[in-house]
């Protein structure tokens, strides 16, 4: 810096008074010293900073907005004045407002690191060479302090950061490339990916990079054998990624999602993306069902002793009949070996001595218990990485900024969706204004006393409703119950009558289903709630008490009544297959109603509104009361498992018709939601639902049956009165005895799992590891808060320096221009 | 549609979109002389990349805060963010915020989301602010039926 020091102190920028800053004087007497001195210092190095900026004096003179730069405003700013500590608090709060700066601040302040970021090539190169860097010391070991620059601060040592950031462009790209050259391949592309840049530059750094890679490798001598190993990697991983770029454009139903998004936003389309995931869990069940009971079985039909009643239509809707003696019941499948080759001499080809033995009742059990233990697992994998993305550590108090930032959803293409939209977030920034004023705003406590009995009033009405309508399915199932008995007892042949009277039941819980919702949302018009969130969380639970107290009654009715009545003789002499088929009448029943329900909800409605009432506006789409129904049919879907193997085909070709009727009822027939409608905490929410009360019910039930109710003597593979538990540790102790090597699983069992020490110690790990991620999650909070007060603190520290390089220079240019008006007024 | 060095003009563009940010996002991508914000091929290839299903929470924030800087300038002071809040409630008279609302809220944003109070929110405070949202990977998203 070979420049002239102008020593002058009698220069007008320190004679301008630079003070200290006032309430320095009071935190040590030395400092204060230090810094009158740092401020003469300071003086003499801004002049040589202001000299080396005034090369042009009139450009910079002619560009300074002269009108906003007044004396009086300048007073103010300035530090360390006679105001009171607190003022100067207050103007120091006053934002780095654009307008009251000079241009020389400006050009500063424009190229300040954290608003070049933004938008510099440059500055986004040398924040990726950093990162680079971190990551390369991350995976490689650690350099030891001792390497580093003694001047290098010790907090920033290992960081890279010594780097003189004054390069040229090329230099700091040559230096990413070679840090991207150095890390792994996989770390090399998400580097290159996460790159914010052009495409054409990121496909230059890219090309650098392979460039000196293979120069690097050619440059080594490999041996043969490890070079062709090297190519045939190479080779198989090239055909990985096609494979699986083929694979993702066979996703189904790719286009008719994406045109439901443009038209009607994330809310509506994450009903349907439910849909597909439930679709998906119920053809994995179909495959691990199909595969392992239903194919081994119809390979070796078995014999069947009475004659098939004659296909009527009806079977489709009741399931019994002619279905009632197929693949579709449990009471179909044999107990015992397959194939089965009594002992006397048999006439069956495949009972050869060579041939396969296939054990169906342990296959039945295992494959039961196999595919309920991967559901579980993938529905708590599914809910928890939703839920783990939409918590999050820091409490944060306010929506506005994330609403605004946020909220436009940018998938939506339509001119009248957009328009919504745009109502939509205004109302939503209206409400979350209007909260923010009136939070303070007390109600008389008549007001509270009132909306209090309102509230109390339609939860009594809603709840009494539930129980009302629980208690009248308890009573008509047990007069179905009966009848069924008495029926039975009487005739030998069932009549197509008395077949379509076993729709009875499910048509009114059915029935029971789709109206009371509708009475809880016309509770709901008459209460006033404080935010819509929570107006959603109340109507979704009512919902959820009424589904969850149904379905409670239909097990209790099917799990105590029918499977205690059971005996050998003729009244339900095949319980499971009874109650398989009972399931399936919901299933088919539950499917109907839907239709009905999207026809005279959302079709003659919108034919209604259009034609009679002449009004603009057509129904919207419930997402909240369709996915509740989605979850309904799967807890039936589940629940009859383990009596209908085959349910999960029927569930399949449900969820295929529902999607395409649902999806053309929307295009055609709804508009946009007009309420806002969160879409991850809805989607958390949901997966959750479908795994606490839904499956956790269903595996409960199941696991019920198999462990305390007997089977039915006479059909099934698990025939002999015995629980379905009890038979399955007999076979096990069979196949153990034919089989020595096993023994070992037997006494495993033994130890461990009926052991309750073990169930013990893993409780205590689960809670000691709960507890620790607690403790993690608070010392993180902790340490939020802590640097968010050090950001503050370096914004304040910004703010003085820019406000103090303003005065410097406003005092640097008064006493110019008034030199310079003073020569004018002498030359006049 | 032309060759590879054939420009597509801003004009073009709108006639498939009606979003209120068509301008700034044709701007933001365009790397034309001229500055009228008309794109080639790689610049429409990076627009669609940048609101891919694939793209990572990184760009897709970087390229938010430059649509949403309407001035150019690195940061997102009260002008921007007027203007976005005007983008995003709409043209019609019933859907704006009045100017009282609008400073308000000018105000919160600024209280909640500039943690180092300069008055600005930098690309680093509006990351910090996106980080809070779940819904955002899902919203800056384009509909393929373009």
């Amino acid at each position: 810096m070979a420049q002239n020091v102008n020593f002058d102190l009698s220069h007008p920028a320190v004679e301008a008074g630079l003070e200290s800053p006032a309430d320095e004087n009071v935190v040590h007497d030395s400092f204060s010293q230090l810094i009158a001195e740092q401020s003469q210092n300071e003086g003499l190095s801004d002049a040589i900073e202001l000299q080396h900026l005034q090369g042009n004096p009139d450009d910079d003179e002619g560009r300074d907005n002269v009108a906003y730069l007044s004396p009086s405003e300048n007073r103010g700013w300035r530090i360390g004045s006679d105001e009171a500590a607190e003022e100067d608090n207050e103007t120091q709060t006053d934002s780095l407002l654009k307008d009251r700066w000079s241009s020389a601040t400006l050009k500063i302040l424009s190229s300040m690191p954290s608003r070049t970021i933004g938008r510099s090539r440059g500055a986004i190169i040398s924040q990726y060479y950093n990162r680079t860097t971190e990551l390369r010391r991350r995976t490689q070991k650690r350099a030891s302090i001792k390497d580093f620059s003694r001047s290098a601060r010790p907090s920033i040592r290992g960081y890279g950061v010594e780097v003189d950031t004054t390069d040229s462009a090329e230099k700091k790209q040559e230096r990413l490339v070679k840090n991207l050259q150095d890390l792994s391949a996989v770390d090399r592309m998400r580097m290159l990916k996460e790159m914010p840049l052009n495409l054409s530059e990121k496909k230059d750094l890219r090309r650098l990079t392979l460039e000196m890679t293979k120069r690097t490798r050619s440059s080594s001598n490999l041996p043969c054998c490890s070079y062709l190993k090297f190519q045939i990697i190479l080779a198989l991983r090239h055909s990985w990624y096609s494979c699986l770029s083929f694979l993702h454009s066979l996703q189904l139903w790719q286009m008719p999602l994406k045109r439901v998004g443009g038209r009607f936003g994330s809310g509506v389309l994450s009903y349907f993306l439910f849909l597909k995931t439930l679709l998906f869990f119920n053809v994995f069940l179909f495959l691990v069902l199909g595969s392992f009971l239903v194919f081994p079985q119809a390979v070796y039909l078995p014999e069947l002793p009475e004659s098939r009643t004659p296909f009527t239509g009806l079977e489709l809707l009741t399931g019994g009949g002619y279905f009632s003696n197929t693949l579709l019941y449990y009471g179909y499948y044999s107990n015992h070996t397959l194939p089965n080759c009594p002992k006397n001499n048999s006439t069956r080809p495949e009972c050869d001595s060579r041939s396969l033995s296939y054990n169906m009742p342990l296959a039945y059990f295992f494959t039961i218990g196999l595919s309920f233990f991967i559901t579980c697992i993938i529905l708590v994998y599914s809910m928890s990485k939703s839920f783990g993305q939409s918590f999050r550590i820091d409490k944060s108090n306010g929506m506005l900024a994330m609403k605004v930032f946020c909220s436009w959803d940018f998938k939506v293409i339509k001119r009248s969706s957009v328009k919504l939209l745009s109502e939509n977030i205004c109302t939503q920034l209206k409400e979350l204004l209007g909260d923010t004023h009136h939070r303070l705003v007390r109600n008389t406590i008549l007001d509270k006393l009132i909306k209090l009995l309102i509230h109390g009033l339609s939860w009594t009405l809603c709840l009494g409703a539930t129980a009302g309508c629980v208690a009248g399915i308890y009573c008509f199932s047990d007069y179905m119950h009966k009848k069924q008995e008495s029926s039975e007892n009487d005739s030998e042949d069932p009549g197509l009558l008395n077949e379509a009277s076993l729709l009875a039941l499910p048509v009114l819980v059915s029935f029971i289903n789709l109206m009371l919702p509708i009475l809880f949302q016309l509770t709901a018009w008459m209460e006033k709630y404080n935010s819509p969130s929570l107006r959603t969380f109340v109507s979704l639970s009512r919902n959820l008490i009424l589904k969850v107290s149904v379905l409670g009654v239909l097990c209790f009715h099917w799990l105590k009544r029918v499977a205690g009545s059971a005996n050998d003789d003729k009244t339900f002499k095949c319980w499971e297959s009874f109650v398989g088929q009972d399931l399936y009448r919901f299933l088919v029943i539950d499917f109907i109603f839907s239709l009905l329900d999207t026809l005279f909800g959302e079709l003659l409605w919108r034919l209604f509104s259009d034609k009679v009432l002449k009004r603009n506006r057509r129904p919207g789409f419930d997402i909240a009361k369709n996915v509740l129904d989605l979850i309904y049919g799967q807890t039936l879907a589940w629940l009859g498992l383990l009596f209908t193997p085959l349910l999960p085909a029927v569930q399949i070709l449900k969820l295929l018709l529902l999607f395409y009727i649902k999806m053309s009822s929307v295009m055609m027939n709804c508009q946009a939601p007009s309420r806002p409608y969160r879409v991850s905490q809805m989607t958390t929410i949901f997966i959750t639902l479908l795994c606490f009360p839904s499956f956790l019910g269903s595996s409960v039930c199941v696991t019920y049956t198999m462990w305390r109710l007997p089977s039915s003597g006479s059909c099934g593979p698990f025939r002999g009165n015995k629980t379905m538990i009890q038979a399955g540790k007999q076979r096990i102790a069979e196949l153990v005895d034919e089989n020595r090597s096993l023994s070992f699983l037997a006494d495993a069992h033994t130890y461990l799992v009926e052991n309750p020490l073990f169930l013990f110690v893993g409780a205590a790990i689960f809670l000691i590891v709960i507890y620790f991620q607690s403790q993690v999650v608070d010392g993180q909070r902790k340490i939020i808060a802590l640097l968010q007060e050090q950001i503050e603190n370096e914004g304040e520290d910004k703010k003085f320096l820019i406000t103090r390089l303003q005065s410097v220079h406003e005092r640097k240019r008064t006493p110019a221009r008034n030199l310079t008006s003073q020569l004018q007024d002498s030359g006049c | 549609m032309g060759t590879t060095a054939s420009q597509l003009a801003k004009d073009s563009l709108s006639e498939y979109q009606s979003n209120p940010f068509k301008t700034r996002i044709c701007q933001v991508f365009s790397t034309s002389e001229d500055k009228d914000g008309s794109l080639t091929f790689e610049d429409f290839l990076d627009l669609l990349s940048a609101f891919s299903d694939s793209a990572t929470l990184e760009i897709k924030s970087h390229y938010a805060f430059r649509i949403f800087d309407f001035d150019d300038d690195g940061t997102l002071d009260c002008g921007d963010l007027e203007k976005l809040v005007n983008c995003l409630t709409g043209e019609t008279e019933d859907t704006r915020l009045s100017s009282e609302e609008m400073r308000q809220l000018i105000s919160n944003i600024l209280d909640e989301s500039d943690i180092d109070k300069d008055g600005t929110v930098n690309l680093s405070e509006f990351q910090h602010v996106i980080s809070r949202s779940p819904d955002f990977v899902r919203f800056v998203l384009l509909s393929e039926t373009f």
